[in-house]
């Protein structure tokens, strides 16, 4: 891959909780403004590599990390990085859709208010917007100011999508966006990401082989906290070249 | 993953049976053929339509395969070398069918000459057509590369077959008819190696995931 369109760079990244290598030395590209899917099994790290993205898992007390993550070329675990503003940039989306226990509206300017925007008719510019780009905005523009938990499941996922893109991020991570939604609603997210891809990198962690296989440009395969296999994705759900890889992906591992 | 494994081994052999009910095709027309035997000829015509079925068959089991089993990799490969070569194997018993019409008509006539080409190319057809299938059930190996090769022995002895006969046509134009239909049988054995042709090269898309059609083929088996 050209080193220039990657947005991420991981050198020899490690993660451990506590004295469990739970990432191991894992070197991998992330290209600009593509889908990047990470598969594998339950426990394989694909999930504490996303997390380690944004650090997200700066949370947990006892986790530290070896090697370098690079976001646009700088090491993101420096000790002068300014991780709200790595946040903003690099957004989540969870497994189970979040909205906070307030209204549409106030869900998705909470980001741009906490910013400094104050503005009335900014907001409301930023929240269309984040709507509109969220595929949302039909359902929901006669009830901004409704719960958001009101929504259906795959609503309120959309929601939570729209919530980051009001941050404008230039990254999004997906850690299982779909698993709790039903077919119609995984594939509104679906095409969702499709277009998403266009302006925004996405980094998606799903257990749906067909979903990574349809959505992504690029998969990577990890087993044991390592990264056994990274192509595109024609070719790993093709002709993968590792047998573990192959194993995986027609169902007969382990 | 016990049941999938289970339809594919089922599959394979469904692939199986339809390659040996198209050799017999081919042995039974040519038979027919250089033993003069029409009622035999006309079983190959008869039993073409089971030949056609099977190939229907295999069709909606890799449809259902991939509708419900959604296969990846080599599953998916496999299934797909499926569907492709039962459509090369069941042209291939078509044109065994017409080898079959050829016979019944030239068994009518006095033979012009006894067959000397047209046996030693259904010889090597034949053994395509096995090994091609040998090759599909077990996997990779040098197999489908010979096939490949032998392809071209066929295309040599269907050139010889026309010249000698063209010899025989410009000393008596009286043989023509005959002459003409001879040169149609070794045109049916040629495609039907051709057929065979393609099936290797799809056990070799299916081994290493590499599609070698309308290229040079480098062997590197």
């Amino acid at each position: 891959m050209v080193a220039g369109k990657n947005i991420f760079e991981l050198k020899d990244f490690s993660f451990y909780y506590g004295d469990f290598l739970a990432v191991k030395s894992v070197n991998l590209g992330i290209e600009a403004r593509k889908i990047t899917a990470i598969i594998g099994p339950s426990g394989c790290g694909k999930s504490t590599l996303l997390r380690s993205l944004n650090r997200m898992n700066d949370l947990i007390l006892t986790s530290r990390v070896e090697g370098e993550v690079l976001f646009h070329g700088v090491d993101i675990y420096r000790k002068d990085t300014d991780v709200i503003e790595l946040r903003k940039r690099v957004g989540m989306v969870f497994q189970k859709p979040n909205p906070f226990p307030s209204s549409v509206y106030e869900n998705v300017c909470y980001g741009p208010r906490i910013r400094g925007i104050k503005k009335k008719s900014q907001l409301d510019e930023i929240v269309e917007n984040a709507l509109v780009r969220a595929d949302l905005w039909k359902e929901v523009k006669d009830k901004l100011h409704e719960s958001g938990m009101s929504l259906s499941g795959g609503q309120m996922q959309r929601l939570c999508i729209a919530r980051s893109l009001a941050q404008e991020p230039e990254v999004l991570l997906f850690d299982e966006p779909t698993s709790a939604l039903d077919p119609i609603s995984t594939a509104n997210i679906e095409n969702l990401l499709q277009e998403l891809r266009k302006t925004i990198t996405i980094v998606i962690v799903t257990h749906n082989m067909q979903q990574a296989a349809r959505i992504s440009d690029y998969t990577a395969f990890m087993y044991l906290g390592e990264l056994i296999e990274f192509g595109e994705t024609d070719t790993i759900f093709v002709n993968p070249y590792n047998k573990l890889t192959e194993e995986y992906i027609t169902g007969r591992f382990g | 993953m016990g049941i999938f494994d289970d339809e594919l081994r089922a599959l394979r052999e469904t692939v199986l049976k339809l390659g040996g009910m198209v050799e017999n095709a081919i042995h039974d027309s040519v038979k027919a053929l250089v033993e003069r035997d029409s009622d035999l000829a006309r079983e190959v015509i008869k039993r073409d339509h089971l030949i056609n079925a099977l190939d229907v068959k295999i069709d909606e089991e890799c449809v259902r395969l991939i509708a419900l089993r959604q296969p990846m990799a080599r599953d998916l490969r496999l299934i797909t070398t499926a569907m492709k070569i039962t459509t090369d194997l069941e042209r291939m018993g078509d044109l065994a069918g017409n080898i079959a019409e050829r016979a019944i008509e030239l068994n009518a006539e006095p033979q012009l000459k006894p067959f000397k080409n047209i046996p030693m190319m259904a010889e090597i057809t034949k053994q395509m057509v096995r090994d091609a299938l040998d090759a599909f059930v077990t996997g990779c190996s040098r197999l489908p590369y010979e096939v490949i090769k032998r392809d071209d022995e066929v295309d040599a002895l269907t050139v010889r077959n026309f010249e000698e006969l063209l010899g025989l046509m410009i000393q008596d134009p009286k043989i023509i008819p005959l002459a003409v239909k001879r040169t149609y049988i070794a045109k049916y054995l040629e495609r039907i190696a051709d057929h065979a042709t393609n099936i290797a090269e799809m056990i070799i898309y299916m081994c290493k995931g590499k599609m070698i059609r309308h290229t040079e083929i480098s062997d590197d088996a």
